[in-house]
């Protein structure tokens, strides 16, 4: 088991280099060259030269992957443009602002997706069951920006029940700022969970060790919520640790729609500054942030269920 | 009658599948005739009339230059199932090619293939789409390269498991001790059988596709003007939300009508024609 953590971990480190090594190597291949895309269309070239030279643009392409990397290992992604402070406090001041809201949506998206798929599992075929399976297509369909501006229209203009914009000043606050976007990122995520988690409970019921369960006189309450609904948990982690990508894409979506200041709001403030070093560096943390979501995952599931070994397809 | 027949009829009989069928058929007619059905010229501006609700000249209003929305939404269903289709079509073909010849070439090959699947995989697909955008000019051609690049590892994968599965077969085993090629082996034999299923799964996605499209074109990262998208009636909607909900509206509604018709479709036809893939839930 250790064996496994240890490589799972080092395949994500892996992972995660050759991410930066590509992105470094596809930003190079841009139209143009990078220094006027940075400095502007006016830049003169005496000072694009220079700026080439600082940046070590005149070396090699395979010098430049190698010092690109060491710098990244070493916490430096580079000045952000706008405050002339590292990259990685600007990163710091936002990343908790999209930590929380994914992780609030993640908490939705379980929180309501487990029961509800549980409940309609149970009563397999029912009228409940059907409703939820609409529901939760139809909650898949909707994009989150939608819901994230139609929310806002809703509930901050119309009824004026909870706070438009930021991420407010207190804990008490923060909890209300964060109800609209976690709601516009983690309300897909329900229906989707739901119906995961559906599937795989009645494919788990209907399996000889369940029946076996039944037939030893545990009761059809213990056997579901112990046994079949702790199997189905497998699939569900394995989603979510990939879902968290397309979660920090729809908290993008949610943090400019409110103006909550996260990732997603200062790479689209930086995106018209034509702030790469900001913009660049937040892919970064978002892919790492990625890698190590579905690393985590994979060694959940691993510490779960005693026959996974090894990380499947 | 064939298998694709009754798999049609079965379609036909799922009321969430016809309500799907309907709902594409619509999208897919109203975006092949825009030009005969739209009112304006989706890009002729008429500062005159900007901002307005819907009336008899403007059936859903104008955005904030005067242009006509009805028409802009139109031509932006153009534009979203033409990126949706080959984002889907070039997915399968670049995915489903690389994933047969990690399945089927030596294990150098398939580990480093796996390898870069993993790591295309792990790029934040609408956060990389806000940076890498800009750099490379935005527009349509850079959007479609970055969804099918950050999908192809998606379908190989898929089709790699698949194929790997299929070539241990017993009929696969048959036709090399007779002395086929592996090459036409996979060809012939063993892509036909697995890629059903693939294509199946690949019509779940184009729903996806579509949001993709309308939220990085409202990210102002992805299609540009004069091409029209919902994603852009959308970003109006949003900055002139104090002025008029009607490009919300008009943004918004086409884009939810869109997903939702395609992917009860999509469902629909994994139902009808291969209901062991039920399970990916």
């Amino acid at each position: 088991m250790l064996a496994f953590i240890c490589r799972r971990i080092a395949l994500g480190f892996m992972v995660l280099t050759l991410a930066t090594a590509s992105l470094y190597v596809l930003v190079q291949l841009a139209p143009g060259d990078p220094a006027s895309a940075m400095l502007g269309p006016r830049a003169s070239p005496r000072i694009k030269a220079e700026f080439r030279e600082k940046l070590g643009l005149d070396r090699p392409m395979p010098v430049q992957i190698v010092n690109y990397l060491i710098a990244v290992g070493q916490g430096d992604l580079g000045i952000d443009l706008k405050t002339k402070k590292p990259v990685v406090e600007t990163i710091a001041a936002h990343a908790p602002h999209t930590i929380a809201l994914v992780g609030a949506a993640l908490l939705l998206a379980t929180g309501l997706g487990i029961p509800l798929g549980a409940a309609a599992a149970v009563r397999r075929n029912s009228w409940f069951d059907r409703a939820i399976g609409l529901i939760s297509v139809s909650l898949i369909s909707i994009p989150p920006v939608v819901i994230a501006i139609c929310g806002m229209l809703l509930f901050s203009a119309h009824l004026g029940w909870l706070p438009a914009i930021g991420a407010g000043e207190g804990f008490r606050d923060n909890i209300l700022h964060l109800l609209m976007p976690a709601f516009a990122v983690g309300i897909g995520w329900v229906g989707y969970i739901a119906r995961l988690v559906r599937a795989s409970m009645i494919e788990v019921l209907g399996a000889n060790y369940i029946r076996n369960a039944k037939s030893f006189g545990l009761t059809e309450r213990m056997v579901t919520y112990r046994y079949a609904l702790r199997a189905s948990l497998s699939p569900t982690i394995a989603v979510l640790g990939v879902g968290v990508g397309v979660m920090l894409g729809s908290a993008a979506f949610a943090e400019i729609v409110f103006a909550r200041p996260g990732i997603g709001k200062m790479m689209h403030d930086a995106v018209t500054l034509r702030n790469y070093p900001v913009t660049l560096g937040a892919v970064l943390c978002a892919t790492a942030l990625l890698v190590a979501a579905t690393t985590l995952a994979d060694i959940l599931n691993a510490l779960l269920d005693p026959r996974f070994k090894e990380n499947r397809d | 009658m064939s298998a694709s027949r009754i798999g049609f009829r079965v379609l036909l009989r799922d009321p969430m599948g016809l309500f799907g069928l309907v709902l594409a058929a619509v999208l897919i007619l109203s975006a092949l005739f825009a030009p005969l059905l739209a009112s304006h010229d989706p890009a002729a501006i008429d500062v005159a009339v900007k901002l307005q609700p819907p009336s008899a000249a403007h059936w859903l209003g104008t955005d904030e230059i005067g242009r006509d929305t009805w028409s802009r939404v139109l031509y932006g269903g153009r534009v979203a199932l033409a990126v949706a289709l080959s984002a889907t079509f070039l997915s399968v073909v670049f995915g489903g090619l690389l994933g047969l010849i990690a399945a089927l070439g030596p294990r150098w090959l398939d580990q480093g293939l796996t390898l870069l699947f993993d790591t295309v995989r792990s790029y934040p697909v609408i956060i990389l789409a806000l940076a890498i955008g800009p750099i490379f000019g935005g527009g349509m051609v850079v959007l479609m390269g970055l969804l099918v690049a950050t999908s192809v590892p998606y379908y190989g994968r898929i089709m790699r498991t698949s194929v790997i599965a299929e070539a241990s077969s017993d009929y696969v085993e048959a036709l090399r001790a007779m002395g086929m090629g592996r090459i036409r082996i996979a060809l012939r034999h063993i892509l036909p059988n697995v890629i059903g299923p693939i294509l199946i799964l690949a019509s779940m996605d184009i729903p996806g596709f579509i949001m993709a499209e309308a939220g990085i074109s409202f990210l102002g990262v992805g299609v540009k003007a004069p091409d029209t998208s919902w994603g852009m009636i959308l970003d109006q909607g949003f900055r002139y939300i104090g002025h008029t909900p009607w490009l919300v509206i008009a943004g918004g509604a086409p884009l939810i009508l869109a997903t939702l018709g395609f992917t009860f479709l999509g469902e629909a036809l994994r139902d009808a024609y291969d209901p062991r893939l039920k399970r990916r839930g």
